[in-house]
């Protein structure tokens, strides 16, 4: 191939001569195909020799012709002619066939077999070379190829332009200049001069200045400068300012745990703390033998540095003025009984466990008794009070040892001990929050425990609830509550007081309320007895339960709301406190309303709007179809079985558990015009839209910082300046900071933030919900 | 003893100097702020309301010319220069503060097609129907000196438009091949053809600087890249598109102004599909132009009416008409993102606020935190009833209303007959198109 590529070249060169070729050919091959290729040019040679007579001759002939021909000047080309190596460029004309080459090389004998046998299987085979594709196709191909390059080259801009659709604030002009400041240099070549003065100065500084060639920064700095972006050293800033914040925790929390005065706080604290040392080395020595060692090291350069030290030798003047106590202080004694045992533990010989000392030791552990490990102070020679207190006291001292001996009970007891710390300070907290909530929550928790005891004060009191936020107290909700609150002191004394049976007695109260409830009741109550059928026990609570039921059927709302309520004082019960003014209230309400009989009318009131609300029977029978019509005759009951059909009872009233209050549930079209009818695009459910707009964003329920936080314009531009379309190096820019990376670590005074505008959200949306009644 | 005394900080109450302002106690108790959601809804509203009140957003009218404004360019540099060009081969330029013609050129005869920067902007382009283009100096010649051109390129055929490149000395024009010139050369260093068609835009792509895209008459847009010998795509629409403008903060969106009333925006890697299709037209679109911050773009239509579109939104967010404006031929965007300039027939060039109801100049903080809050309110309730009722009022003039009607009209008619021929026929034979999908006929390799 090389051959053939080499030989089109000589025929684009228009160089013919064979020679050329010859040369080609020995590119590869020996000097002796040069020197034959020298041979022919000399053959070519004089054959230009012989065509030269050969005109010469013509000329001659045509010379002696009668008519002289006015020979024609001609021009031409010499390089036609003669080539620039004196070769006679013969046969430009022609074309060069590859056989014609070929046989040169046949000639010589020395080219290479291999070439030869080349050539041969080239003339001998009789493929012809594919056509090339046509140019549309060639064009169609070059096409995609390049499209392809170009999405790709198109597509990095893909992470810029996705974090720029998600950002929250974009601010144009993108490339704005960074406020950091600029170097004195840089300020100084920007400079330029502009009066004459300026340049009468400028001209002298620089007359006879030395050449500055030293840059402003070197390369070194200026990478430094860029290694790190703007974004980065603010990730940078965030973790150091909580790695700080951190270690400020730490000391705070080391701090106070030094000032806690409580010695047997510290005391336990440290047993514990050697327990649980004592456990870790127990499985290093396992996991770990050589920082096992290491530690036994330390041991051991402790307990030398104790035996060099007179630390706790009861020696000091600590160690006297309590020996003098020690007489009539029982602490005392203990104090320096526990010094005396640090110093004994200290000064004791650790033993480096090796695997057969390892065994003796146990051996040993075995054999000796319990009590021979057991410290012994009181056989401690450098004790000599100890001594004499031994000798003096007994019990004292067997009372020591007892105590030394439950040990293993202490333990439990330091555990115990640590759980009511922690539990101490639990409640601390819990204290402190108490005082933070507001009085809200308080309040919330009130009728939470009341639920349980009475159903009817939950609805009072959350209906006071209300009302302290409406502050909005109506005359005839106080009537009603305060005849309700009598009411329920009549009925204890029916049932004398037990939560159950008063339960029981509410239940009643409301399912009497109308016939609804009543079959509300009647499918709660009958699918129990069958349930339960089974167990006796039950089926006697059921016979306790049903008389009861009974009595509360008896007590119909009606008479005991219309009649006139008969204050019943009774002391003995707390639920209802009545001042002298309440009375007095009650009495000068009673006596402006003493004509009209609001209550009932309210309950009919609210009868009508539930029967209203019931579903209606639609008869839809046309006399006279089907059989025979006229006057007197009624269309037949089969028939009017048929046609009449029952809707489908609505939902469920929302004010059927509150006696005292009518929920309107007609849409309201003037309500209904600003209430969004569907869910709109982005939002899934219900709960998802009403939480978005719940929270408030204005200044009012806000501090001014999370204003301006939430009301944050999404675009900001500057006012006068031009904004630039992307320039291409922002992609090598942003593309070494990962796309959307935000500090991993936020700042605490950002969570503080957040906590507190969740905790006002939490508070309001609790507010919220007492609200939607209405 | 610990004694525990109550105190007060005067830092907190005390200002620092007489000229602070006075510090108030804020309590942000929840309870002590009721109703905050009825609140808030009522100050959407209003806000709503205030919005529309203030909405007026034509600012001035530059009339000097003598026939209709045939293109418009911005100044590459300067805010307040404007060039625009007229169909009688006139250029003016404008100072926009001043709202004054400060120069005038009779460039070409005929038409002047298209007209553009230099990105350096101390020379502009003119093409027009003399076959010529021009490069003119952006200042004046001296007084009593004859208005010259620095260059002229004297062209076998008419150039319809021209553009120069972001940050090169070389320029493109279009006509009946795409043609990419040095500014230092007579002829083209390179010139694009694929098909026998004439080209009426074409337009470098701002952020990618070596894309091109042009608009053909076969109602193709053709893809082209500076480095390579051959053109790269091409998408073939129902109908012819206009003009085009790339996305200058996203490489890879363009959108084109269609004469069947619409404009689509497409993704250049995914050409079968457009991205979104932009319907709010009554008559053909005539040219787009979008926003510097790529956010949104603004239309010229042959309605009489210019539009603005939020880039990914099928309908517009505004429209702009008055009595007098005529079909409106060219539209730019000015580069600080706060005008709107259009062009039209009746030799007009209008300014008008890109927000309609935006106050402009320098405004104090407080009034820039009270037009955010109002934003973000009619945002967070623009799903509500009212709200939206209110922010999406425009006045349209009867022929628009009435064409508008009919275009639904003809549309739901369309609808229904597709349904009914698709209820009576084979299932699956009459396939299911999505409105992006109906409007591309084919995509070019």
């Amino acid at each position: 191939m090389a051959k053939s590529s080499s030989l089109q070249k000589t025929l684009s060169q228009g160089v013919t001569l064979s020679s050329a070729m010859a040369a080609d050919s020995s590119d590869e091959e020996d000097l002796s195909v040069n020197d034959q290729a020298i041979s022919a040019s000399e053959d070519d040679e004089e054959g230009s020799d012989d065509e030269r007579k050969h005109q010469k001759l013509l000329e001659a002939i045509s010379a002696m012709g009668g008519r002289k021909r006015k020979k024609q000047k001609e021009r031409s080309e010499a390089s036609v002619q003669v080539s620039e190596f004196f070769v006679n460029a013969e046969g430009t004309g022609e074309k060069v066939n590859l056989s014609d080459l070929l046989k040169t090389i046949e000639k010589t004998s020395v080219a290479s077999n291999k070439t030869k046998k080349q050539l041969k299987n080239l003339q001998d085979s009789k493929q012809t070379l594919e056509l090339p594709l046509n140019k549309q196709q060639t064009e169609k191909i070059q096409r995609s190829i390049a499209y392809e390059k170009t999405t790709k080259e198109v597509s990095t801009w893909e992470n810029i332009i996705v974090q720029n659709q998600k950002a929250e604030q974009m601010v144009f002009p993108l490339n704005q200049e960074s406020s950091a400041p600029k170097l004195v240099e840089q300020v100084v070549a920007s400079w330029k001069v502009q009066t004459p003065l300026e340049q009468e100065i400028f001209g002298l500084l620089h007359k006879n200045s030395q050449p500055s060639n030293d840059p402003v920064l070197t390369p070194v700095e200026e990478a430094s400068l860029k290694a790190m972006s703007l974004e980065e050293a603010k990730i940078r800033r965030a973790e150091l300012q909580k790695a700080r914040a951190l270690q400020s925790y730490f000391e705070a929390k080391a701090r106070r745990e030094k000032q806690i005065k409580s010695k047997k706080y510290h005391k336990v604290k440290k047993k514990g703390k050697l327990k649980k040392f004592v456990k870790q080395f127990d499985e290093m020595v396992k996991t770990n033998p050589e920082e096992a060692l290491d530690e036994l090291k330390k041991m051991e350069l402790a307990r030398m540095k104790e035996r060099m030290s007179l630390k706790h030798q009861n020696s000091g003047k600590w160690a006297k003025s309590k020996a003098i106590m020690a007489k009539y202080d029982d602490s005392a004694r203990k104090a320096m009984q526990e010094q005396l045992q640090m110093n004994k533990d200290l000064t004791q010989k650790v033993v480096v466990p090796s695997d057969d000392e390892h065994e003796s030791n146990e051996e040993a552990s075995e054999t000796v008794p319990d009590f021979a490990n057991d410290p012994e102070p009181v056989l401690d020679p450098v004790n000599p009070w100890m001594r004499g207190q031994l000798t003096r006291e007994e019990p004292e001292v067997s009372r020591v040892t007892t105590e030394e001996a439950q040990t293993a009970e202490e333990v439990n007891e330091e555990e115990e001990l640590l759980g009511e710390f922690e539990r101490k300070r639990k409640l601390r907290q819990a204290d402190e929050e108490d005082l933070m909530t507001t009085e809200e929550e308080s309040k919330k928790e009130e009728p939470a425990s009341e639920v349980v005891e009475d159903d009817v004060v939950e609805v009072s009191d959350t209906e006071e609830e209300a009302e302290e936020e409406e502050e909005d107290v109506s005359e005839f909700n106080t009537l009603f509550r305060l005849m309700r609150s009598e009411k329920t002191v009549e009925g204890p004394k029916h049932t004398p007081g037990q939560e159950v049976e008063e339960e029981l007695l509410n239940e009643g109260e409301i399912q009497v309320r109308n016939m609804e409830d009543l079959e509300l009741l009647g499918e709660d109550v009958e699918p129990q007895p069958t349930a339960e059928a089974s167990l006796p026990q039950t089926a006697a609570e059921e016979d306790t339960s049903e008389p009861l039921n009974k009595k509360k059927r008896e007590i119909d709302l009606q008479e005991v709301l219309t009649k006139e309520a008969k204050a019943v004082r009774v002391p003995f019960l707390p639920t209802v406190i009545e001042d002298e003014e309440q009375g007095e209230q009650i009495s000068l309400i009673k006596e402006a309303f003493a004509g009209d009989d609001v209550i009932s009318d309210f309950i009919k009131d609210k009868k009508k709007q539930e029967a209203d609300g019931m579903p209606k029977v639609v008869d839809l029978t046309l006399p006279g179809w089907g059989e025979w019509g006229g006057v007197g005759l009624q269309p037949s009951q089969r028939k009017r079985k048929r046609f009449t059909t029952k809707m489908a009872p609505p939902p469920p009233r929302q004010d059927r558990k509150l006696p005292d209050v009518i929920i309107s549930e007609k849409e309201s079209a003037s309500v209904a015009s600003h209430q969004v009818s569907h869910i709109p695009f982005p939002f899934q459910n219900t709960a998802q839209f009403e939480s978005s707009i719940r929270t408030p964003i204005g200044s009012t329920w806000n501090t001014q910082s999370v204003v301006k936080k939430m009301t944050k314009p999404k675009v900001l531009t500057t006012l006068g300046a031009i904004i630039e379309p992307m320039a291409k190096d922002m992609k090598n820019n942003k593309s070494t900071t990962p796309a959307g990376k935000e500090p991993a670590i936020v700042l605490e005074g950002n969570k503080t933030a957040k906590g507190d505008s969740e905790g006002s959200e939490k508070s309001r949306r609790r507010t919220k919900s007492k609200k939607k009644k209405n | 003893m610990k004694v525990k005394v109550l105190c007060r900080n005067p830092d907190d109450y005390v200002r620092e100097t007489t000229r602070d302002i006075q510090r108030v106690p804020r309590n942000f108790d929840p309870t002590l702020h009721p109703f905050e959601v009825p609140r808030e809804y009522t100050r959407a509203l209003n806000a709503t309301k205030l919005d529309r009140l203030f909405a007026k957003p034509f600012v001035a009218s530059l009339d000097g010319h003598r026939d209709g404004i045939s293109c418009i360019t911005k100044h590459a540099k300067s805010l307040s220069t404007i060039i625009s060009g007229a169909c009688d081969g006139e250029v003016k330029l404008w100072n926009l503060p001043k709202r004054e013609c400060f120069r005038t050129i009779q460039a070409h005869e005929g038409f002047v097609r298209a007209v553009c920067s230099r990105f350096c902007g101390t020379s502009f382009f003119t093409v027009g129907d003399d076959k010529t283009i021009k490069q003119w100096n952006m200042e004046a010649p001296g007084y009593g000196v004859r208005e010259e051109p620095i260059n002229t390129i004297l062209g076998k055929v008419v150039f319809t438009g021209i553009d120069h490149h972001q940050t090169e000395s070389t320029f493109a024009t279009c006509g009946q091949t795409v043609d990419i010139w040095d500014e230092q050369r007579s002829s083209p260093i390179r010139s694009f053809s694929w098909g026998v068609d004439s080209f009426s835009c074409v337009r470098y792509n701002p952020v990618e600087t070596d894309l091109l895209a042009s608009c053909a008459s076969d109602r193709s847009i053709v893809l082209y890249d500076t480095r390579e010998s051959a053109p790269l795509r091409k998408v073939i629409m129902q109908l012819r598109s206009n003009t085009l403008c790339w996305n200058p903060m996203e490489a890879y969106y363009f959108t084109c102004a269609n004469e069947d009333y619409n404009l689509y925006t497409y993704d250049i890697r995914h050409l079968d599909v457009p991205v979104t299709v932009h319907m709010d037209h009554v008559s053909a679109v005539l040219d787009v132009d979008y926003s510097p911050t790529g956010k949104e773009f603004v239309s010229a239509s042959f309605d009489k009416s210019i539009r603005i579109f939020p880039k990914n939104k099928g309908h517009s967010r505004e429209v702009y008409h008055t009595k007098r404006m005529q079909h409106v031929i060219c539209v730019r965007w000015s580069a600080d993102n706060k005008y709107v300039l259009s062009g039209s027939d009746e030799m007009n060039i209008r300014l008008w606020k890109a927000n309609a109801s935006e106050k402009l100049g320098l405004l104090s903080s407080r009034e820039k935190a009270a037009a955010s809050y109002n934003k973000k309110l009619i945002e967070k309730y623009q799903h509500h009833p009212q709200v939206r009722r209110i922010a999406r009022h425009r006045h349209l003039p009867r022929d628009m209303l009435n064409q508008k009607r009919q275009l639904q009209e003809m549309k739901a008619a369309r609808r229904r007959k597709e349904q009914n021929v698709r209820k009576h026929s084979k299932p699956g034979s009459v396939p299911l198109l999505t409105e992006k999908e109906k409007h591309v006929a084919a995509v070019v390799e």
